[in-house]
């Protein structure tokens, strides 16, 4: 089963490579990983997408709680909570398509943020099944290139994650 | 007294301070480029003495047995590049183990790191995977700090090698000195104390147990929780089974004590654990080579507890009903203390255990570990007997890895903790030698032997260097069957005898080679002569003696659980 599990970690060098190493190490997927520092510098928040059976996700909540400059570990698929991904994709946006293009980035809320004379760069926010859902929908040789960053995730309501 | 705490010190005299700090007796290492200003602090002080070993490798072993088989944490001091290469062999063989120890590694200087200088490497990420921790110093302000957290992390909770990696200008640099007396991470804080709820519902468990078995493992040793664990198992009347890294956990000369478990284990002891109905497991962790396939080990139904400090090793291989996460010695204490008030209906009861016990006994009458007694060669088996009666059972023996490692395991009865000093987890060969002289400088007056092999000994005999030089007197016991025994073994019955590498041939005279090395070595080639060698060797308490045993080369460690069966699918000796 898919699982999100949210990391936080002391900001220093060689946390994330003591992360990603432990999921290669140990055997253990990572769909995405997503890091950026918090509102406190000297701490990061890390969003870890992976799979695996009820104790494989044990093992991995386990080992990373391990790790010493690991702080906090939620498994945030455990109960009620949001998941965002940024998506930047650039389109063949000339002529007769440069009009669908932006009808259909409208329809997903996107918003185009670069244009050139053939081209829109659209920046679209959401769930990763939505971000599919905008490829999928799109004349897939129009597209030039795209960019994830993958899930971050937080809590709903009144579940937080802090020291 | 401010103006001493904070004095002016090079990176170099801080590190050498934080040793001293720490009561660091001994630091074994090797000197190389990046490291010379710490060698040279080293040498204008006394109270930190540097065991010079040959190869890097045998410092970490060296530092490694030196924690083993004391309360001490080993100290390992090594250049940057092929020093640091040179010594992650050991590192591993700690991790594997769970053994404090901190590794110092020099590192080029900060403003060469990543140029691809002389003798650089990757340290810390080389390293990442087998160390609990590690770091590389790049201010020499967090460089006393970082020196104390090395020694806090690498003995509390589940104990384990860091290695802290400075760069030579660092060492070089001048900074005020002061060593904290503790540090606050909020990163880490291991748990100690075990969950009551849980403890109780042990306590109910064992009380309700007809068929109990008790587990223990390296974590009973590190967590020096011995004492509890006897103690437990004399109030309960229980069977005791211990692992290869938890020998001497429990008294291996009791009668409650079932031998070891696993691969190799005794018949009894594999049998007990498969048919118990509750299972209390201590510092252990159901690894593969100690009950097999864990399939097999789920078709019985048992109840099972299982008490360790680190979480992670619940529930990794199997799913227990009792997790109790904590130091072991206090929540043995808490069992122990609730244990006390026995159950009304206790007494009433017929002894609960006599059904069980007369099982046991069914199993242990076969005798599982019988060899040929009347053999004209020398059987392996029988030098370790008579290791153990000539050093009355007393000795600190260290081994090597393969057949012989078993041998010892299985036939020295080791009474107390921190006796066996092997490498169980990761296997390391050329283990026995170097740790043997970290036992022997840990512990100046005992009597330390090695039981080796002729393959495994030539992996670390450099070493032999080292022992002259310091005047370490330890025993080397090399049952040479001119084979990778374990190695040949397998070969014999899972690759049709197709003996595939596994003969050691062209090996030295180890006589003349130990002589050549300044120590004095015996060849023994009949039965009857194994005990006078061994009673002539250990006389000479001042001199390393290597005995050179001729053995059966054809002999097979028995039982043996092949890999991937179960742990009741054990082949036993054509003897029975
Ligand atoms: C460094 C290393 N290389 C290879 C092995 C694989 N191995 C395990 S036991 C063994 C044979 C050991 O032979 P020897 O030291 O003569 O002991 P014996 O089994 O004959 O008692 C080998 C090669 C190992 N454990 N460690």
């Amino acid at each position: 089963m898919r699982h999100v599990v949210s990391i936080l970690v002391e900001n220093e060098a060689g946390a994330l490579s003591r992360i990603s190493g432990l999921f290669s190490a140990r055997g253990y997927n990572i769909e995405s990983l997503t890091v950026a520092p918090t509102e406190d510098a000297s701490m990061s928040r890390m969003t870890v997408v992976t799979s695996g059976s009820d104790d494989v996700i044990e093992q991995i909540t386990k080992q990373l709680n391990k790790l010493v400059e690991v702080v906090k570990v939620v498994d945030l698929s455990e109960a009620e909570h949001i998941e965002r991904e940024l998506m930047l994709i650039k389109v063949r946006a000339g002529g007769k398509e440069r009009e669908d293009m932006k009808r259909m980035a409208d329809i997903f809320r996107g918003r185009v943020v670069d244009v050139s004379d053939n081209t829109y760069t659209i920046e679209l926010t959401g769930s990763g099944a939505k971000l599919d859902a905008f490829i999928q929908a799109l004349d897939q040789s129009a597209i030039l290139e795209t960019v994830r960053t993958g899930a971050s995730g937080i809590g709903r309501g009144n579940r937080i994650l802090k020291v | 007294m401010d103006r001493i705490r904070t004095e002016e010190l090079s990176g170099a005299e801080i590190v050498v301070r934080c040793l001293q700090a720490e009561g660091v007796e001994y630091v074994f290492g090797y000197p190389g480029g990046a490291v010379l200003w710490i060698y040279d602090e080293l040498f204008k002080q006394d109270k930190v003495r540097h065991v010079l070993v040959r190869h890097e490798q045998g410092a970490a072993h060296a530092a490694d047995a030196y924690s083993r088989s004391s309360e001490k944490v080993g100290v390992c001091l090594v250049t940057s590049g092929p020093g640091l290469t040179n010594a992650v062999t050991g590192i591993a063989t700690a991790y594997m183990d769970s053994i404090p120890m901190v590794i110092i590694s020099g590192q080029v200087p900060t403003h060469a790191i990543g140029e691809d200088a002389f003798q650089e490497c990757d340290a810390v990420g080389i390293t990442r995977p087998c160390v609990k921790h590690n770091f590389l110093v790049k201010d020499i302000r967090d460089l006393a700090v970082t020196m104390k957290k090395a020694f806090h992390i690498a003995t509390t909770g589940r104990p384990g090698p860091v290695l802290v990696d400075i760069p030579k200008d660092i060492t070089a640099q001048r900074h005020e000195f002061h060593y904290p007396d503790s540090v606050a991470m909020r990163s880490y804080n291991p748990v100690t104390k075990g969950h009551a709820g849980q403890i109780r519902k042990a306590v109910a468990l064992l009380q309700e147990a007809k068929r109990p078995m008790v587990y223990s493992g390296g974590g009973v040793i590190l967590s020096n929780a011995s004492a509890q664990l006897r103690e437990l198992v004399k109030a309960t009347g229980f069977p005791c089974t211990n692992t290869l890294m938890g020998l001497g956990g429990y008294p291996g000369t009791d009668a409650q004590f079932l031998g070891m478990l696993g691969m190799h284990g005794t018949y009894e002891a594999n049998m007990a654990m498969q048919h118990c109905d509750v299972l209390i497991a201590i510092g252990a962790r159901f690894d593969d080579r100690v009950i097999g396939n864990p399939k097999h080990f789920a078709q019985n139904l048992r109840k099972i507890i299982h008490l360790d400090i680190d979480p992670s090793s619940i529930s990794k291989r199997v799913k227990v009903d009792v997790p109790i996460v904590g130091n072991i010695p206090d929540v043995l204490k808490e069992i122990l203390r609730q244990l006390e008030a026995p159950k009304a209906d206790q007494a009433a009861r017929p002894d609960p255990l006599r059904a069980w016990w007369k099982q046991i006994d069914q199993w242990r009458g076969k005798d599982c570990l019988k060899y040929d007694r009347a053999a004209k060669i020398i059987k392996p088996q029988f030098v370790i007997e008579k290791l153990y009666e000539v050093t009355g059972g007393d000795a600190i023996i260290t081994s090597d890895v393969g057949q012989h490692q078993m041998w010892a395991a299985q036939f020295y009865k080791f009474d107390q903790p921190r006796r066996w000093i092997n490498s169980g987890g990761l296997g390391t060969m050329g283990f026995g030698l170097p740790a043997a002289m970290g036992a022997q400088l840990a512990n100046p007056g005992a009597t330390v032997a090695c039981v080796t092999g002729e393959s495994s000994i030539q992996m670390c005999l450099q070493e032999l260097s080292t022992c002259k030089q310091y005047r370490l007197p330890v025993k080397i016991i090399n049952l040479n069957n001119k084979y990778m025994g374990m190695v040949r073994q397998w070969q014999q019955f899972f690759h049709g005898n197709r003996y595939s590498e596994s003969y050691m041939d062209a090996l030295p005279d180890f006589v003349k080679l130990a002589e050549g090395y300044g120590h004095s070595g015996l060849l023994i080639d009949k039965p009857q002569d194994v005990e006078p060698a061994l009673r002539q060797a250990f006389k000479r308490k001042q001199d390393l003696v290597f005995l050179d045993f001729l053995t059966d080369q054809t002999e097979n460690v028995y039982p043996m659980i092949p890999g991937g069966k179960g742990i009741t699918e054990m082949i036993l000796s054509e003897e029975l």
